[in-house]
């Protein structure tokens, strides 16, 4: 039985933020479904039942530091980076398409 | 001293010359830049060669302003680790150009220890792969074998220090990707426990698995640079902050009298090539001849590490991957002022992201995509707690375990490129370590056709001394094999 549609991959793009084309859905479906297929044998392990799931190698204790102003890096060599950048602000594409 | 004895070196020895005033940092630098010159156009280990700012580093050793046991050291640092103005591409177009405005804390440390930077190295992109191969600059090539893989995703720093371009380099394993790549190469890589080297700087893949640490040839050389580098950084919220095992000591002690190695029962058999199950079975006898008590363990669970690997880090993958939004950094495609920011996202990314990123993009959004994330997420959190149960229960019995560093040996450029599944699988026996923690080693242990077989050592957290002191006994008592280099003439 097939494990993902190519609707389903459809949607795991725009979820993804992934302009696929349909070259790439119908190549991913295939592949996802073989993928999924093998890493459900995971779902044979029974006694993990009643077992805590381990997020993190590390037991982590929240870690705070005191509240003391430092420098941050430079802005401008921040920006640099930046695709676009104006104001000193990043500048980004259109938020609000017109509707009108 | 011609050119070709200073790039023939260990670091300990290169470092101790430099110390006596035998040789200076700068003509160190220059030989290994010169080396690079003449055969990187065939490895292709660098994505970035800084000859400037190794020579003014080298120059600042030779004019006493920087010490250490590594002062004047060239190094080839992973392209994921953030260094001050210097491209750091993780493998990707999506950070093509890109210059950071920081130090990664590694960078930092090895800048301050007086280690020479050479440049950058070529990984699959965004350290996802086994080969190389996904790498959007092009493939390294292993120095054995140029038509065959150098391992992945730190194929650029193995073949680096086995060509000769680097005495040293700093991979990253998140899977199998410094070990893996060592393996495959015929040198010694260290995945140093998690939390025992500082993640700031260091581009993400799966937070709760990377781990930065070294490659070299010898395990004393790694021991210096796993010194360096690791050790409590207030950055990081999931550093340790415990004192830095006495690795280097370890690394000298050669002797393992006594010392309990159990071997995993279930990393064997099937997937793992008759060579490399024959060079392990004969590093398991000369591990009982150095006067270690060998035993078989079983680690019942360890058979769906490989699952529930690629489960977890895909979806921690598709989580951190977000930040690539053609805002902050990198690529903006399709910016025409009639797309929106959602399309010229969606574009950017389709654009900046190869095949494999994409991939494990879609897989992790589906595993943590309501309906399914019990069944395969939260199940895999769960299997993953039972294979550090596994562990906890082997080294109640033994002190360290051993198995084959990589199923196989170098395949060919190529061969499993449209099998993603064959690819996985290159990791079955790295990844149990990275989803428990613990620190692992792999070191040569000898040929199989001709091509270099890896030892895995796994130690308990924050036990790394262990592994260099199994891996240095080992070294002495059976030498790394030596590449041949036959394409060079």
């Amino acid at each position: 039985m097939s494990q993902i549609t190519r609707e389903e991959v459809a949607h795991l793009a725009r979820l993804s933020r992934l302009a696929l084309d349909d070259a790439e859905l119908d190549g991913l479906a295939a592949q996802l479904d073989v993928i999924l297929g093998a890493v459900a044998a995971i779902r044979e392990v029974t006694d993990a039942a009643d077992v805590r799931p381990t997020t993190h190698a590390v037991p982590l204790e929240n870690v705070t530091r005191p509240d003391v102003v430092r420098p941050s890096l430079p802005r401008d060599a921040v920006l640099a980076g930046a695709p676009q950048a104006e104001d000193g602000r990043f500048r980004v594409p259109q938020i609000l398409a017109d509707e009108a | 001293m011609s050119s070709t004895d200073l790039t023939r070196r260990t670091a300990a020895e290169t470092a101790a010359a430099i110390a006596a005033r035998e040789v200076s940092a700068v003509e160190v630098a220059q030989a290994h830049l010169d080396r690079i010159a003449a055969v990187d156009d065939r490895v292709h280990a660098f994505l970035h060669v800084d000859a400037e700012g190794a020579l003014a580093q080298a120059a600042r050793v030779d004019a006493g302003e920087l010490s250490g046991p590594l002062a004047g050291v060239p190094l080839a640092l992973k392209d994921v680790l953030c260094q001050e103005g210097i491209p750091t591409t993780v493998g990707s177009k999506i950070l093509e150009g890109w210059r950071p405005p920081y130090d990664a804390t590694v960078t930092a440390r090895l800048k301050a220890a007086g280690v020479v930077l050479l440049g950058k190295t070529n990984m699959d992109e965004f350290a996802m792969g086994s080969s190389t191969e996904h790498s959007a600059y092009g493939p390294t090539h292993n120095p054995w074998d140029l038509d065959r893989i150098p391992g992945g995703s730190g194929g650029g720093s193995a073949a680096a220090v086995a060509a000769y371009e680097a005495p040293l380099a700093i991979g990253t394993d998140t899977g199998g990707s410094i070990r893996q790549p060592a393996s495959v190469t015929g040198t010694v890589g260290v995945k140093p426990t998690y939390g025992g080297v500082s993640r700031y700087g260091l581009v993400a893949f799966s937070s709760s698995l990377d781990q930065a640490g070294p490659c070299a040839r010898t395990v004393l050389d790694a021991a210096l640079l796993h010194a360096v580098i690791a050790g409590h950084d207030p950055a990081d919220s999931t550093s340790i902050p415990l004192p830095v095992p006495p690795v280097v000591e370890a690394a000298q002690k050669r002797d393992i009298t006594g010392l309990r190695i159990g071997v995993v029962k279930e990393l064997a058999g099937e997937g793992y090539e008759a060579g490399v199950e024959a060079r392990f079975a004969e590093a398991v006898e000369l591990l009982t001849a150095l006067g270690a008590t060998v035993t078989e363990v079983s680690c019942p669970h360890f058979g769906y590490a490989l699952p529930a690997y690629y489960l977890i880090a895909p979806s921690e993958a598709s989580s951190n991957l977000a930040r690539f939004d053609s805002v902050r950094f990198g690529l903006r495609v399709g910016d025409d002022g009639v797309h929106s920011l959602e399309e010229v996202m969606s574009l950017t990314r389709e654009q900046g992201f190869g095949p494999e990123v994409k991939r494990r993009i879609m897989l992790g959004t589906y595993a943590l995509s309501s309906g399914y994330y019990d069944a395969y997420y939260g199940q895999a959190q769960k299997v993953r707690t039972l294979i550090t149960q596994d562990f906890t229960r082997a080294f109640e019995q033994v002190d360290v375990l051993v198995s084959p560093a990589s199923p196989g040996v170098a395949f060919r450029l190529g061969e499993k490129l449209g099998d993603p599944l064959a690819m996985y699988r290159q990791d079955l026996a790295t990844i149990p370590s990275n989803l428990y923690g613990g620190p692992a080693m792999s070191l040569p242990c000898g040929l199989s056709d001709g091509l270099p077989v890896g030892l895995q050592i796994m130690a308990p957290t924050m036990r790394d001394d262990l592994l260099y002191q199994v891996g240095g006994a080992f070294e002495a008592a059976l030498p790394a094999p030596v590449p041949s280099l036959s394409w060079e003439s």
